[in-house]
């Protein structure tokens, strides 16, 4: 008889939904494990965890969690995300979702969710293509990458994502690659504590797309590179934050935002208590 | 009841404005929208009236977003709104398929103005019909109320909030800009004269102990933070909510959300009927065509000839077995609307004698004349 092994952590997960969909070297099982971590040790109630995605790879980790979750449209996580927490700011409403996900199709809602502040916490993982479709290029493919449909190389500039959210207003602002556990789990805890928009770039391997087209054939050969040319520093000049994979200019990671500045439920909160308040 | 809705009276009353209160009326408590011509009136009243019954009003920055936002709302447990165009109506297409596969109720209105693209944005159309039932893909079933005054975009609009809660499914208040710009006599009764549906919610723990169950036409709908910790998935599911590549899994799911509207049709289906016991012709019309085609009605009849209007409440579903039946003892079906052709279509589906199209193109309110040589040219 085999002793059934149960997982300190199977609560958390929908064990009966594994193995999962991912591919060997992927980065997600990593991001997964960190939110759950986040999750167990934080003092909010379980069950105002909500997580909200998109469409992609990382859009089916919320399927993976055990909270409420929704897998909504394409680019859509977040105002979808938006009208949970209006309607219920009890809720810890998390979107884990991709870059294609965020930053392409869904660029226009995340720029409107950081500038009005809105009490989300926002969860991109970059792996620098559409892993989902094939490994097709992004807005976050570095200049020159090759990719599924950049066979010369990418001519378009790309995203500079914590620059970008930085410079919208948003209350916390994050970049760590899959390499980094436990500053993740560390840093989801505490952009749940923050009242105000909280964004937490994760920088993960794509081996069967981005990776075999860019030198990083196995999830391995690219965690050897953040763990080479990953530097420290919450105090980076983000428009420098550009990521590229030539080995020449330093991945930088850390904990670059943190301000207080007032949330959009806290002033729709006072908004409504004035409206009711009038004879 | 809340003391900030509006009184019981008599009002002289926008239709965009009407459209706001009854919202309210019928519980309203989330809207998200982003102007358009000729819809913007009802969210402006909205950012002014939402606040005051503790409601909530966010401009958003698309239809996209905006439609997306209310979907997550109603998760939360609000009833929740949004109003647009038909530009605007377009881009929310592919979350409306998003409320048909998660059932989740909410309230679209749109607001009919000439197109195709940004085309007429100040004057009327009727170009949206064929887009209301089939503008998301996918298989599904639509509900669409047609509202042909003030009065009408009231109760109509109240009525849409209880349909979608009933249905579980998003329904549209399809009307057009004349209706929603004009000004006319609206009655609101007694408050509590007026059926409100409250949503059905599940009781944690659960007793189904999944979150859907396609055996069941209904089932109470699960909202966030209770405890549940439920999937609720855009991709072809099952009863647990977990996605499925599976052809036999999508065939279950999709039954499931078209006949619990087809076997309900005769309880959604309204329409009303003007002189038609002895009419030999009838006029199928709606929205602001319906008062031009009345009109041209009287003026025929006064000429001898027999002609009576139906007017379907419902644009969709098609009031189908009743324009089977009236079609059976009349000689000709005429459908006058602004757009070259759209209901005409559906009505011909269920229609055994023929149905000729009076078409009017956007910009103008029809012109009850033309109707009336067009009838008594005989096609």
């Amino acid at each position: 008889m085999v002793e059934e092994i149960v997982h300190p952590k199977d609560a958390y997960l929908r064990s009966d939904r594994f193995p999962h969909i991912w591919c060997p070297g992927c980065g997600l099982g990593i991001v997964l494990k960190s939110y759950v971590d986040a999750i167990s040790k934080l003092d909010i109630p379980y069950n105002n965890h909500v997580l909200v995605s998109g469409i992609g790879c990382t859009a089916r980790l919320p399927g993976y969690a055990n909270v409420d979750s929704y897998h909504t449209t394409h680019g859509r996580a977040i105002p979808f995300a938006t009208g949970l927490k209006i309607v219920n700011p009890e809720l810890q409403v998390t979107v884990i979702s991709g870059d294609g996900d965020l930053f392409n199709i869904g660029g226009n809602h995340i720029i409107h969710a950081a500038r009005r502040n809105m009490d989300l916490l926002v969860v991109c993982v970059n792996n620098f293509n559409y892993g989902m479709t094939g490994g097709q290029h992004g807005a976050t493919t570095p200049e020159g990458a090759r990719t599924s449909t950049t066979p010369y190389g990418n001519i378009e500039h790309s995203f500079n994502l914590p620059y970008i959210m930085s410079s919208l207003g948003a209350s916390y602002v994050a970049r760590w690659t899959s390499l980094h556990v436990r500053q993740l789990t560390r840093s989801i805890m505490k952009a749940m504590k923050i009242r105000g928009f909280s964004f937490i770039e994760v920088i993960s391997p794509c081996p069967p797309n981005f990776g075999k087209y860019n030198r990083f054939s196995d999830g391995l050969s690219q965690m050897q590179f953040f763990y080479e040319n990953s530097v420290l520093d919450n105090n980076a000049d983000l428009s420098e934050a550009y990521i590229d994979f030539t080995g020449k200019r330093p991945l930088i990671v850390g904990e670059f935002v943190h301000r207080i500045r007032p949330s959009y439920i806290d002033l729709e909160k006072e908004l409504i208590r004035k409206a009711m308040e009038e004879p | 009841m809340n003391k900030k809705l509006i009184k019981p009276g008599n009002y002289f009353m926008n239709g965009n404005f009407a459209c706001a209160e009854g919202a309210l009326v019928a519980g309203l408590n989330f809207y998200a929208g982003y102007p358009i011509t000729p819809s913007s009136e009802i969210m402006e009243r909205l950012s002014y009236r939402l606040p005051q019954v503790g409601g909530h009003f966010i401009e958003m920055e698309d239809e996209i977003a905006s439609m997306a936002a209310i979907i997550g709302a109603s998760n939360a447990g609000a009833k929740a709104m949004t109003a647009t165009s038909g530009p605007g109506f377009s881009l929310m297409q592919e979350n409306i398929g998003l409320a048909v596969i998660t059932e989740t109720p909410v309230v679209v209105v749109d607001e009919m103005r000439g197109g195709p693209s940004t085309g007429l944005p100040t004057r009327v159309g009727q170009g949206d019909i064929m887009q209301a039932m089939w503008g998301t893909h996918g298989d599904h079933e639509a509900i669409a109320y047609a509202p042909s005054s003030v009065q009408e975009m009231f109760d109509l609009t109240i009525k849409a909030f209880n349909t979608a809660e009933r249905y579980r499914q998003p329904v549209i208040v399809l009307t057009d800009q004349v209706i929603g710009h004009m000004s006319e006599r609206l009655v609101v009764r007694d408050l509590s004269d007026y059926e409100i549906v409250e949503r059905e919610l599940r009781e944690y723990p659960d007793p189904i102990g999944k979150v859907h169950d396609f055996s069941r036409d209904f089932v109470p709908m699960v909202i966030a933070g209770k405890g549940f910790h439920y999937n609720i998935d855009s991709l072809t599911h099952d009863e647990r909510g977990y996605p499925s590549n599976d052809p036999m899994v999508e065939e279950v799911m999709v039954k499931h959300l078209i006949e619990k509207i087809r076997k309900n049709e005769d309880k959604i289906v309204e329409y009303k009927e003007y002189f038609l016991d002895d009419a030999e012709i009838i006029i199928i019309a709606y929205g602001i065509t319906a008062r031009s085609s009345i009109q041209a009605v009287r003026e025929l009849r006064e000429k001898g000839i027999r002609v009576g209007l139906f007017r379907p409440i419902t644009i969709w579903p098609i009031p189908k077995k009743r324009i089977m039946e009236l079609s059976e003892r009349v000689n000709a079906i005429y459908v006058p609307e602004i757009n070259f052709g759209q209901y005409s279509h559906a009505i011909r589906e269920f229609s055994k004698s023929p149905v000729y199209e009076i078409p009017f193109p956007p910009g103008k309110v029809p012109d009850p004349k033309r109707i009336v040589r067009m009838i008594e040219g005989g096609s």
